[in-house]
């Protein structure tokens, strides 16, 4: 192991050039990944804001008995669907309304509006089948006079949600591919010039595990220093558009995730790369 | 037949490439040990393929080569690591480390194959000795001439005290001078047991020497000047 890095720093002082030029070529590559990360981060982050306004609306019939009311709330709050039932009065319902709309301002008897269920659903519960599918169930309480949930927005939020999601996977291992593609062409670079002596130490006895020390090691330290610059540019960028929009950076662990994958990329890169030129000595 | 202990054995070992050239075919000879044979023939005839053989760089397509108490026939990269280490090397070429000096390179060969630190310095210091190098320890390769990175070579090749050098046109490159050194060195090597198979175009070294000489043609082995007359075969 000694010697291992030894050769490491040596390989380091030889050509820092070239080992510099690794570090930001892997930071590179990472960083164009990693910032596509973030707008996927912060996309995922507004769909599901905005799919927390997905709630369906029970109206019902005038005079129905606060006993029925009580027992249907505990009873639809038990759907597997269901995070949360709230009933809402008439006279809770117009102060909401006289809050939000103008035209309810002079609006004073508290049954011009209906009493309401309201019903928010589980995260993964929000689809338009399934929200339909609690729609139903409402509608089959005899006091229930109506159920509104927004059927036509529910469905294009689902399309709108769905095409991202796809967006995102394809265009990430897009991303993914071609930083891999580039770290792997790095990694081979710095391992081809050092062709020489590879077949050098070949030549005089040395074994497979002992010339590919050395280079799993350099493959791992440049994958580490390249994540980590590649996570310093990606918190830094966020800065410059931070008077535009409101960006959040990614949380701790899925930030270290990204240095661990560089570490993985130098290492299986390297890996590769002289495993290859191996096969030729 | 032989009751001399062979280092190196051919047996009836084909080796062909795509590119048409260079290949051998059923070439069969042993090299003693402590014997020293000159591997001769014009280029392409497979002089380099037997030496790349002999080291296990390749391996045959059909035959067998055994080296060193291994055999082609069943043997593993970590097997082929550890016969390498009983083999020195020498190439036209040299193939020294630029950026290390003559020292280092010397030392690469022992370090490599996880000899104890302690005993590193004085072997290297010996075998650079021996090659009469012992003033330009410190030089790196490119403040060396031809014959003296040659030198270096042979070093490196004996550090492991092999069983066998292979040397591949060693004074190939070198001027006359040069040439009659290194080949005096391997002369001198090979006078203190080691075998050496050398691979030469320069056909006055060879008759000059005396040594037996083994001709190759077209991957074929023409000539043994062990079974023919001496040098009736050589041009």
């Amino acid at each position: 192991m000694r010697l291992a890095l030894r050769e490491v720093w040596t390989a380091f002082r030889r050509s820092p050039g070239l080992s510099m030029l690794s570090i930001v070529m892997i930071a590179f590559s990472l960083f164009a990944f990693g910032l596509f990360g973030l707008v996927a981060w912060n996309i995922r982050g507004a769909l599901e804001k905005a799919e927390e306004r997905v709630e369906l609306r029970a109206y019902l019939v005038e005079g129905t008995g606060t006993e029925a009311i009580g027992a249907a709330v505990g009873d639809i709050g038990a759907f597997p669907e269901v995070a949360r039932v709230d009933h809402v009065t008439p006279q809770q319902a117009l102060e909401r309304a006289r809050k939000e709309l103008s035209e309810f301002k002079d609006v004073w008897e508290p049954e011009f509006l209906p009493a309401s269920l309201e019903i928010r659903l589980k995260p993964g519960m929000r689809e338009p089948a399934t929200v339909e599918a609690v729609a139903r169930r409402l509608q089959g309480y005899p006091f229930v006079d109506d159920v509104r949930f927004g059927e036509e927005w529910v469905r294009k939020f689902a399309l709108v949600r769905n095409a991202v999601t796809w967006a995102g996977i394809v265009l990430g291992t897009a991303f993914a591919l071609v930083s891999i593609v580039l770290v792997g062409a790095t990694i081979r670079m710095t391992v081809l010039s050092r062709a020489k002596e590879i077949a050098i130490m070949r030549l005089v006895g040395a074994t497979d595990a002992f010339v590919r020390l050395p280079f799993l090691i350099d493959g791992l330290l440049k994958g580490v220093l390249g994540g980590l610059l590649a996570l310093a540019l990606t918190w830094l960028a966020p800065a410059l558009v931070r008077n535009v929009i409101s960006v959040t950076f990614f949380p701790a662990w899925l930030a270290w995730s990204g240095v661990a994958v560089g570490a993985a990329l130098g290492l299986l890169g390297a890996g590769l790369s002289v495993g290859r030129q191996l096969r030729r000595v | 037949m032989n009751a001399v202990p062979t280092v190196v054995r051919f047996a009836n070992v084909t080796r062909r490439f795509a590119r048409g050239t260079g290949g051998v075919q059923k070439v069969s000879f042993g090299l003693a040990r402590g014997e020293f044979v000159f591997l001769t023939g014009p280029s392409g005839a497979g002089k380099s393929t037997i030496l790349k053989l002999a080291r296990l760089e390749e391996l045959p397509e059909s035959g067998e080569v055994r080296v060193a108490g291994a055999t082609s026939l069943k043997i593993t990269r970590g097997e082929i690591a550890k016969v390498r280490r009983k083999i020195g090397s020498v190439f036209q070429d040299f193939r020294l480390l630029e950026d290390r000096t003559a020292f280092d390179n010397v030392a690469f060969a022992l370090e490599v194959t996880g000899a104890p630190a302690a005993g590193i310095g004085a072997r290297v210091q010996k075998a650079l000795e021996r090659v009469g190098l012992t003033s330009k320890l410190q030089a790196y390769p490119g403040e060396l001439s031809g014959g003296e990175q040659q030198r270096v070579a042979i070093a490196r090749a004996l550090v492991n005290d092999p069983l066998v050098v292979l040397a591949d046109e060693p004074t190939g490159n070198l001027d006359e001078r040069a040439s009659r050194a290194v080949f005096q060195l391997l002369r001198d090597i090979n006078a203190g047991g080691t075998s050496v198979l050398m691979a030469t175009h320069d056909l006055d070294l060879v008759r000059a020497s005396g040594f037996r000489t083994l001709e190759l043609n077209r991957g074929t082995l023409a000539y043994d000047s062990a079974e023919a007359g001496p040098m009736e075969g050589l041009g």
